[in-house]
């Protein structure tokens, strides 16, 4: 049983073994989103705040914030952005950026316990973003690579994801505030991409007892219909012992596959959260008036 | 149809027995299939045929994988579908590339790519390496990790038409500047074409660092690569034509 606590200054959610599977959106983030990035770069940060409301609504537990805009000053934009959607919601925040200097302005402004994406094996890594996640009590993404490249072999990422997990008790940061990435790499260029994911992920969940969370739309690069592989790759996943995605709950079959896995894994008592997702609003016409009925009855 | 199907039911069809264009028309069919074995056949009934290396590659591989690109482009293709054609093309090149280096036909282009250094993602590289070495073009990938004098040096070696560079991280997006400048400054830049490319960059910061170009994804790679190496060879014709 491991359980990583998120939060912010109001709310805490809980990244865990037995716990409903956690969705942080993956919105917030420029990356081949031109106008996006563009505007971010200009200050207009209005379609953040609405990429920050629509993926609350959608059924997100967290929001990972990224601001890597080439050639823009990463460090204000990332910190801006944090404050603005910090001021608008209570969701939890996972600070996005691979520029040390990022992370460090992001956590700065940050309020409550936010999860670092993310440090890899890389020693100068470890040796840069580790400080700044014990000093600000954060918790942090680690991801399965190190200087001589992302294995494709499962065990040998295991070997960097518990490398890391050694290293960040170095640091005095628990193996419990350690969220592992196991990298999904794109099963259409690589065909055991799959297998090599769940295995490490069930590894990851059995001998190192750690969290995971992994950008899951990644395993569908390149092919068509990517929604069907997403979704069958997250309740794979899920039952590997996958823990949280980052991923776009505006896309249904995120939704579908990680809340119908959290009730096939028990983790849903009753069925109360899938069925409170997906019951039928009363129609209008019969049921409407079925109620209107009721009612003058009830008063009469 | 699954492939035991089609193992039971499907008529083996001989090459040989096929016309010329009856077969480069198969060709073409094999390389969309991704039919390895079937299109290193079709190459060597070709040469025993009379004929040459290059009208070979020209006339049949380049030829079948543009109209994999195409499709590619379009949609209609997708990755795992691409890779098959760029292995099957490689199989056929396999054959050829001895007797092309024989005549000295010149190739359609070489490139050297490469990871920058302090990041070791490789996908998309590669992806690019396959669809490049598809398209006719002979490609020297010297992985992951690259300081300077690793571009430099294989630069000095292999005389490359193209350079090609790619980044994944916004950290590391701008190590492509230091090459480009270390080649300023030894007087190289402009015996090379420079392309980059990887997910966080864009075209505005393809023009900072001072590259030739900037690839969204592999089709284009291939595409901005045929035209400049034409346009560079005089020829920028026959890149359109």
């Amino acid at each position: 049983m491991t359980d990583t606590i998120i939060g912010s200054a109001a709310k805490e959610i809980v990244i865990g073994f037995e716990r409903p599977f956690v969705i942080i959106g993956e919105r917030i983030n420029p990356t081949g989103r031109k106008t996006l990035a563009a505007e971010m770069k200009e200050g207009d940060y209005s379609r953040v705040e609405a990429d920050a409301r629509a993926q609350i609504a959608a059924g997100a537990h967290a929001l990972d914030v990224n601001a890597g805009i080439p050639l823009a000053d990463e460090p204000r934009i990332l910190a801006e952005v944090i404050q603005l959607v910090q001021s608008i919601t209570d969701t939890p925040l996972c600070i996005d950026s691979s520029i040390v200097a990022a992370l460090q302005a992001g956590l700065e402004v940050y309020q409550g316990k936010a999860l670092v994406n993310s440090v890899t094996g890389e020693e100068e890594q470890l040796e840069q973003v580790m400080p700044l996640v014990k000093k600000h009590e954060a918790a942090v993404v680690a991801i399965s690579n190190d200087e001589t490249g992302i294995s494709e072999d499962p065990d040998v990422r295991f070997e960097v994801a518990k490398r890391i997990v050694e290293r960040a008790a170095d640091f005095g940061i628990k193996a419990c505030d350690v969220v592992v990435d196991p990298l999904v790499m794109p099963v259409g260029a690589v065909n055991s991409a799959g297998q090599q994911a769940l295995k490490l992920i069930h590894r990851l969940r059995t001998e190192l007892k750690v969290n995971t969370t992994c950008g899951a739309s990644n395993i569908s690069f390149g092919l068509p219909n990517r929604d069907g592989v997403n979704g069958a790759f997250l309740s794979m996943a899920i039952h590997s012992g996958m823990t949280s995605a980052i991923a776009n709950p505006l896309h249904r079959e995120v939704v579908n596959a990680t809340l119908g896995a959290d009730v096939l894994m028990g983790r849903d008592p009753d069925c109360a959260r899938w069925i409170k997702r997906f019951r039928e609003p009363p129609v209008t016409g019969e049921g409407a008036a079925r109620g209107r009925r009721q009612s003058r009855r009830r008063r009469a | 149809m699954s492939n035991v199907e089609e193992l039971q039911y499907e008529e083996e069809l001989d090459l040989s027995t096929l016309t010329d264009d009856e077969l480069v028309e198969q060709m073409f069919d094999d390389m969309y299939n991704g039919l390895h074995d079937e299109l290193i056949e079709g190459t060597d009934i070709l040469l025993e045929r009379g004929w040459a290396a290059d009208k070979v590659l020209n006339d049949v591989l380049v030829a079948g994988m543009a109209i994999v690109g195409a499709d590619f482009r379009d949609g209609i293709l997708f990755v795992p579908e691409v890779l098959s054609a760029a292995n099957a093309m490689k199989g056929a090149m396999a054959v050829l590339r001895p007797l092309l280096a024989e005549t000295g036909v010149e190739s359609i282009g070489k490139i050297v790519i490469g990871t920058v250094k302090g990041d070791i993602h490789d996908i998309g590289k590669n992806l690019v390496s396959m669809m490049m070495e598809g398209a006719g073009f002979e490609v020297i990938d010297i992985g992951i990790n690259n300081p300077v004098e690793n571009y430099l040096e294989a630069l000095e070696k292999h005389k490359p038409d193209i350079l090609g560079m790619s980044a994944l991280l916004t950290t590391t997006m701008p190590y492509m500047k230091v090459v480009i400048d270390t080649m300023k400054e030894k007087g190289i830049r402009d015996d090379y074409i420079v392309l980059v490319g990887g997910a966080p960059l864009n075209e505005e910061f393809g023009e900072a660092v001072g590259a030739d170009g900037y690839c969204r994804d592999a089709a284009i790679a291939v595409d901005i690569a045929k035209s400049l190496v034409a346009e560079r060879r005089g020829m920028a014709q026959a890149a359109f034509g």
